[in-house]
């Protein structure tokens, strides 16, 4: 790593060595910290066998349970991520394509519904979603599902979608200009121009870019156990487990690493595909720049 | 719209409480993020793989069960303090991460050719770094940063919903469920404030951006 570093030289034998001392303090310093905060959880219990026991010892009578509402709450969860991220994508590409295609006039409509939802909290829209759709009594009863799962996809894809548009617009700018200008200068119409030349290179251009918006609405779909709405997604549900167990460090670290195991096989895949994309058409660079960060 | 103008000075210290968190989270994240992109880029590989676990860690665990952890865990290690303090704290953690990222992604940015030249012209370490390579990064890093940033001054809203109280998030659940107010007026003056504090740090962003901007 430091051998590529544009910070350093090749480092001679002294500074290897410099870097092997430095590494050693290094690790001492750290398991130092680590030690610190074990033995601070140890003397307050918190390794007791009763604690953890619910979730990792199978013998425990209430293992089964446990898991059982773990399974519910990572479906619940990737229910919910995956209708968000569908919904998302049809919205966002619909945004996208009016503000590249409609006029100056048409635009403003779209730009302003962009940047207001972009400029949002997704947790305040929503709260926003939900307690207005109560008030108003909107009726979700003809979709599939619990109404609380909708406030909560309907809520994400307001913002998602915003961001979705504005990877695709991202995309189709990145495209070189030659690609729409021959597709006119042979006859084809805008609407061709854009459906049949300079979306599907966008697309493959967002792939990566697309599958970290996932992650990001994976993360969020936990907002639904901070802001009381019903859902009982996978946090919701390690809160549930913790309340009866009376364990809310050990729930929480199981919750945390079920969410880091899922997040981190995504973001390789993300890389992964990146890689690809990059290897067959070199253009991949340009949608990293528009991966928002949350 | 009678609920907001008729609240309007609990709006304000709401608008102030949530500028409070979003300032002190805006200072630690960028320290701790700064710290943590060092120690990214050390040639110490201990440091090296703790900055990298921490990153991959923080990034791809949810904001809701870092706080979780701030409020349930810290007191457990002996630091007892307010949830304003957990708030902050949470949401340092949590930034800094993607603030390391985007340090890191500046510096890489910078072409390999510009350290080797103030090399092979007798520039020092020192020299190199101060005058050629860190310069550069910190141009190309602004863009990232920035949205970084803004990113989490909206996700200062779920350190309110969290329940730290008093800032804007916290004003209103106040209003609608102990004093009985609607829902949407109120929420619509919540979602003006927020709109403010990002529309405002979009166009500073752009005004610094096209500051610092190169041609490359």
């Amino acid at each position: 790593m430091s051998a590529d570093s544009v910070l350093y030289d090749l480092p001679g034998p002294r500074a290897r060595r410099r870097a092997r001392i430095a590494t050693v303090i290094g690790l001492v310093l750290i398991a130092a910290l680590v030690a610190v905060v074990v033995q601070r959880l140890a003397d307050r219990g918190q390794f007791d066998a009763e604690l953890w026991a619910p979730w990792i010892d199978p013998s425990d009578e209430q293992f089964g349970a446990v898991w059982g509402l773990v399974r519910q709450g990572v479906v619940a969860t990737l229910i919910a991520a995956g209708l968000a991220i569908g919904c998302s994508l049809v919205v966002g590409v619909l945004l996208g394509v009016a503000r590249l295609m409609l006029g100056r006039v048409l635009r403003v409509p779209v730009v302003l519904f962009i940047e207001l939802f972009r400029g949002l909290p997704v947790v305040i829209t929503i709260v926003f979603v939900w307690r207005a759709m109560v008030e108003l009594k909107v009726d979700l009863g003809f979709l599939p599902g619990e109404a609380a799962l909708w406030y909560l996809v309907i809520g994400l894809t307001l913002y998602n979608s915003v961001i979705i548009a504005e990877i695709l617009r991202a995309g189709v700018l990145s495209l070189p200009r030659g690609q729409g200008e021959a597709a006119r200068a042979i006859g084809m119409r805008e609407r061709q121009v854009m459906s049949t030349i300079l979306l599907p290179q966008a697309f493959r251009i967002m792939l990566p870019a697309l599958i970290s918006q996932l992650i990001v609405i994976l993360k969020d779909t936990s907002l639904a156990a901070v802001i009381g709405l019903g859902y009982l997604e996978l946090l919701r549900r390690g809160n549930q487990i913790s309340q009866v167990l009376d364990n809310p460090i050990q729930s929480l670290f199981m919750v945390g690493a079920m969410f880091i195991v899922i997040n981190f096989a995504l973001s390789r895949l993300a890389t992964y595909v990146e890689r690809r994309l990059s290897r067959s058409t070199g253009s991949a660079a340009a949608a990293e720049a528009a991966v928002p960060a949350t | 719209m009678d609920p907001v103008l008729d609240n309007l000075d609990l709006y304000w210290s709401g608008f102030l409480r949530s500028l409070s968190i979003i300032g002190w989270s805006l200072l630690g994240s960028m320290l701790l993020g700064t710290v943590l992109a060092a120690f990214r880029v050390s040639p110490v590989a201990s440091l090296r793989a703790f900055g990298a676990a921490w990153v991959t860690l923080v990034r791809n665990c949810p904001l809701t069960i870092v706080l979780f952890f701030m409020a349930f865990g810290l007191p457990e290690v002996g630091v007892n303090t307010s949830y304003y303090v957990f708030g902050i704290s949470g949401l340092v953690i949590y930034t800094s991460a993607f603030v390391c990222e985007a340090l890191r992604s500046g510096i890489n940015a910078v072409d390999r050719g510009q350290a080797e030249a103030a090399r092979a012209i007798g520039l020092t370490f020192t020299q190199t770094m101060r005058q050629v390579v860190l310069p550069q990064a910190f141009r190309s890093a602004v863009p990232p940063l920035g949205s970084v940033q803004i990113a989490m001054f909206k996700n200062s809203a779920v350190v309110g919903a969290f329940g730290v109280g008093a800032d804007l998030f916290s004003v209103g659940e106040t209003l609608t469920s102990a004093r009985g107010l609607e829902y949407i007026p109120v929420l619509t003056g919540v979602a003006i404030g927020y709109l403010v504090i990002t529309l405002t740090a979009g166009v500073l962003l752009g005004v610094i951006e096209r500051k610092v901007a190169i041609a490359r």
